[in-house]
């Protein structure tokens, strides 16, 4: 700072009248001004997102809150637009503006559970046992039914009574994967949300 | 999307039509607003409901649901007859000099060739190409012989007179001549419209053929390809574009390669069926390399067990004995008993497939059913009783359900593509609730489960399941970035210049492109539109440069588009055939440079290719031109025609009166039973559509609390008018029933429906939003599926959600 030495005195003096002020007790206690909460993202961690809804594919900046060590789970407290992304520059739309509702959904499920037949009720059930009871289930299907010829007597290797309603969110390599596991399966009831 | 969302602020003219970007795809129609603000360019909004897109249109006109052929046929005519076209383009660019076989024609309705009995056209051997003794097809480059498509286009839409097209649609007159004018402007090289259309063209029996009008008219126009042009599908969920592109359809491959039928027995057959020699001389017919696309996909799949010697594992891939087992095929199957296990991931079909009771019933008669997803949905909880929401008999459904809890997108790493082409990869903000796991995780598990029983057990046919190639460094769980390699592909073996023997591609070494795709078993590549998405430079999707130096939008370094990074499909059709742009100041896209082609975007083209040559911008087809005479592509003819939508409110088609097989689209399939559950106008008179608001996406977001707020209850809308005549008053409860059940919702009583008249009588509207289900934080409602019949669109099956026939009552 350049000051001459008058300035520097009408400096000091504006000082010197908030500090006797202080004296007089008219300032607030110190301890509540370090109790004044930080600026929350200032020490989250910022994560590049894109929109799971419509297919603008607006950038999303998720702010999550963790020590980022690697037993600490991140807790995404904020979700904003990208303002560097070309499509969306930052905006969001009510639905994406409400994203973070969607993530901490009450609604969201939690655990593998399974409904009985006949039954009104969930009952839970580990994901091994989910598993086990499914892959059971769709190998006995695909033994008794499984085409390998048709009437003429041609190869087809099908297998029709068991099908699979593909997603409109997931990610490619979650449709890559479903795509490789169900068709060496065999299966044609396959179909994504592309159709309706 | 031909083109891509910030691509729209360089258009002239933008028409909306079968959608409504402004509420659902609020944050790329702020490109339409940015085309207004600073390129002068003017809104066109097409629709029954005076819409938010429409509010700020320059224009807007009203329209009847499911009559958009009759509009947009209206406007081929207008554009031929007042000679709006682009004539350097058309001649050189489509198929309109090319001659058509004898014997094609088209009467009362028909195509030649029909078969009522089977609802179709088995028999489609003249819509095609005469083809000349040298193997090429016949063009007469005068446009005079009377079977060459521009002829055979004329006389097909010379019927559709303004008169009668703004009585089919209920679009005055006046208003419908405003809107052609203003698009035949466009006709000038260098001026463009773009055509932005979603749900509202592909939800009806003909919506293919909406959106090949919709093509054809760009077409006329010289706009396809052009920056600020195309055909623009806003895709309706943010990574439909990446599963369709992945072929998680019933008769798809990955890349749009197509599964074998039954009677492609022979692997060579197979492949010359899909890689056409070109059509006329110099073309490129970039489908001729089909097996070096296919070959890849199958070592990326199989490994080291697909091999020369089995046919690359040709017999391990089903084959199909119908054109597709499409959801309403499906789920007639299981409605009939005949499906045992069903699978739902990440989806809602009791939500979001027409006629609630039918699906109910069939998934009542499933033995198991797996639904994975991060929410709570009515599919998984068909089987329980919520009252009028969901009136069933719980402990008679015997169907045992599992419902597996996923990861959501802030959960995982992973590419998804928008609407745009464009793959933007995305990483991992944070854990999932509880034990949630991805669906990589979930299918990686049921595949090594079934793997292990196979080994142990043994059972039919075992050879795919035990020889797919798994080669992750984490089975049980492969990782986002793994796959995205493998989709990408990689070199095999060393593979080599032909001419120079020097090593191009290092064996494991990740390809750059699908220009090095071979069909001999020496690279392997999952998804071959999609290859160079991952090279050896990384991760081409995760790129973040948003610089634009041509200041139009391309910003070819964000992120990664398909194919190739181009942005605008087409895009050599941007330049005149000599090979400089139409417009070198503001539409400059691509253009010879003397040497090569180069420009703003990555040129969708032979690069090296002179223009002299003579090769045609649209290197797919056969014949290197676009097509307005679909030859035998599509199931009811190759140009669209006006049928009226199965349930329609005046009972006849206006084209075709006397013809009831004309009626409605002739090539549709309708099952047995659903025939019976259409409703008449008698007794059902209203036209009803559905849509979607702004402040909620389909099912999801009635269980997140802030939209659940600013949309908290289900509401039908309906005009003034009508409200009046039946006596219904803002905020009365009212009932709208079809043929097939009915809801009950708030009546929002609106002056941006009007009644319409239509073949000389009062056509009023009634607007269903879709959102409501019985479980969420929004107040639990009616699926409004309960009331849209059971019939899709003659080539992709998609439902008829958009035109259908309701009553409404007060409640």
């Amino acid at each position: 700072m350049d000051m001459n030495r008058r300035q520097f005195f009408k400096v000091c003096g504006v000082g010197l009248g908030a500090s006797s002020l202080a004296a007089l007790g008219m300032a607030p206690p110190p301890a509540y001004a370090e109790s004044i909460r930080h600026f929350k993202l200032a020490h989250t961690r910022e994560t590049r997102n894109t929109c799971p809804y419509c297919s603008v594919g607006c950038g999303l900046i998720l702010y999550s809150q963790g020590s980022g060590g690697k037993n600490v789970s991140q807790e995404i407290i904020h979700i904003e637009g990208d303002s560097d992304h070309p499509v969306n520059r930052g905006t969001l739309c009510p639905k994406g503006a409400g994203l973070l509702d969607f993530v901490h959904s009450p609604h969201r499920l939690t655990q593998p559970e399974v409904r009985e037949p006949g039954s009104d009720t969930w009952t839970p059930i580990s994901w091994d046992d989910a598993l086990d009871r499914i892959a059971r289930l769709m190998k006995d299907d695909r033994d008794a039914n499984f085409i390998e010829r048709n009437e003429q007597g041609q190869t087809v290797n099908r297998w029709l009574s068991t099908g699979f309603l593909a997603a409109s969110a997931s990610s490619n390599e979650s449709g890559y994967i479903t795509h490789k596991v169900v068709r060496a399966l065999g299966m044609l009831g396959f179909d994504n949300q592309a159709r309706v | 999307m031909t083109n891509h969302w910030s691509d729209i602020q360089n258009a002239d003219l933008i028409l909306i039509m079968g959608g409504n970007a402004a509420e659902a795809h609020p944050c790329g129609f702020k490109w339409v607003t940015e085309a207004k603000a600073h390129n002068k360019a003017r809104l066109i909004v097409v629709d029954p409901r005076f819409n938010r897109s429409a509010s700020v249109a320059d224009l807007y006109a009203p329209i009847r649901t499911g009559t958009d052929i009759a509009f947009l046929g209206g406007l081929i005519n207008y554009l031929l007859e007042n000679d709006k076209i682009q004539h350097e383009y058309v001649r050189n660019y489509t198929d309109l000099p090319l001659i058509v076989r004898e014997g094609f024609g088209f009467e009362n309705g028909l195509f030649d060739g029909y078969d009522a009995e089977r609802r179709g056209y088995p028999d489609k051997s003249t819509w095609n190409y005469e083809i000349g003794p040298d193997g090429y097809a016949l063009t007469d480059p005068t446009l005079s012989h009377p079977r060459c498509v521009y002829q055979l286009l004329r006389a097909h839409y010379s019927r559709y007179t303004p008169e009668l097209v703004s009585s089919i649609c209920g679009t005055p007159q006046d208003l419908m001549l405003k809107v052609w004018e203003a698009v035949a402007e466009t006709s000038a090289p260098g001026k463009v419209m773009t055509i932005m259309y979603a749900l509202g063209w592909t939800q009806h029996t003909v919506g293919s053929q909406m959106i090949r009008c919709g093509a054809m008219v760009q077409l006329l126009l010289g706009n396809i390809g052009m920056p600020g042009g195309g055909m623009n599908a806003l895709r309706g969920h943010s990574n439909i574009q990446g599963l369709t592109d992945l072929g998680l359809l019933s008769n798809l491959l990955p890349g749009y390669l197509t599964l074998p039928r039954d009677t492609e027995q022979d692997y060579a057959a197979y492949i010359a069926g899909r890689a056409p020699r070109p059509l006329r001389p110099n073309q490129l017919s970039y489908w001729q390399y089909y097996e070096r696309f296919h070959v890849s996909l199958m070592k990326a799949w199989f490994g080291p067990n697909a091999t020369v010697e089995n046919n690359w594992a040709y017999d391990w891939l089903p084959k199909l004995d119908i054109p597709g087992y499409d959801v309403l095929k499906v789920f007639d199957m299981m409605y009939e008993g005949q499906i045992n296990g069903y699978f739902c991931q990440g989806f809602n079909p009791i939500g979001s497939f027409p006629n609630k009771a039918k699906v109910s019933a069939a998934l009542s008669r499933l033995k198991y059913l797996v639904v994975m997803d991060p929410l709570q949905t009515e599919t998984a909880e068909f089987w329980r009783n919520a009252g009028e929401h969901n009136d069933v008999d719980t402990a008679a459904i015997q169907t045992t359900v599992f419902r597996l809890p996923t990861t959501c997108f802030a959960e995982e790493n992973g590419a998804l593509v928008n609407s745009g082409r464009w793959l933007q990869w995305h990483w991992k903000a944070g854990d999932p609730p509880g034990l949630a796991r991805t669906d990589v995780h979930i299918m990686a598990g049921l595949y090594h489960r079934l793997r292990e029983l196979y080994l142990s057990e043994g059972g039919v046919f075992p050879d795919p399941i035990l020889g797919l190639h798994w080669n992750y460094a984490r089975p049980d769980e492969p990782s986002a970035e793994e796959i995205a390699m493998e989709y990408s592909g990689k070199a095999l073996t060393n593979l080599t210049d032909p001419n120079t023997g020097a090593v191009e591609v290092r064996a494991g070494e990740q390809l750059a492109g699908f220009g090095q795709l071979r069909a001999d078993g020496s690279t392997a590549c999952g998804c071959w539109i999609w290859s160079g998405s991952w090279t050896q430079q990384g991760n081409q999707m995760a790129r973040r440069d948003n610089a634009d130096p041509f200041g139009m939008g391309q910003t070819l370094g964000w992120a990664w588009a398909w194919p190739a990074n181009r942005r605008i499909l087409y895009n050599r059709a941007s330049a005149r055939p000599d090979g400089q742009p139409w417009d070198p100041v503001k539409k400059r896209l691509v253009w010879w440079n003397g040497t090569r082609w180069a420009g703003t975007d990555v040129p969708d083209f032979k690069l090296d290719s002179p223009p002299e040559e003579g090769m045609s911008p649209f290197i797919m087809t056969p014949e290197g031109t676009a097509r307005f005479f679909a030859v035998d592509m599509m199931a009811e003819g190759p140009f669209p025609e006006h049928y009226e939508p199965f349930e329609t409110p005046i009972g006849r088609n206006p084209l075709h009166p006397d013809n009831p097989l004309a009626r409605s689209n002739p090539a549709a399939r309708v099952f047995k039973n659903d025939m019976e559950l259409f409703g008449t106008a008698e007794e059902f008179p209203y036209a009803a559509t559905t849509y979607r608001l702004t402040e909620h996406f389909h099912f999801w977001t009635k269980h997140c609390r802030l939209n659940a707020i600013t949309q908290p209850e289900q509401f039908v809308e309906i005009g003034e008018a009508l409200a009046s005549e039946l006596g219904i008053a803002a905020g009365d409860r009212v009932k709208v029933s079809s043929n097939r059940g009915y809801i009950k919702a708030v009546a929002v009583v609106t002056k941006r429906i009007r009644p319409l008249t239509v073949d000389g009588r009062t056509v009023h509207h009634v607007g269903i939003p879709l959102h409501w289900g019985f479980s969420g934080l929004a107040k639990n409602g009616f699926i409004t599926n309960t009331l849209t019949p059971f019939v899709g669109d003659g080539n992709t099956q998609t439902p008829e959600f958009k035109s259908f026939l309701v009553n409404v009552e007060k409640a």
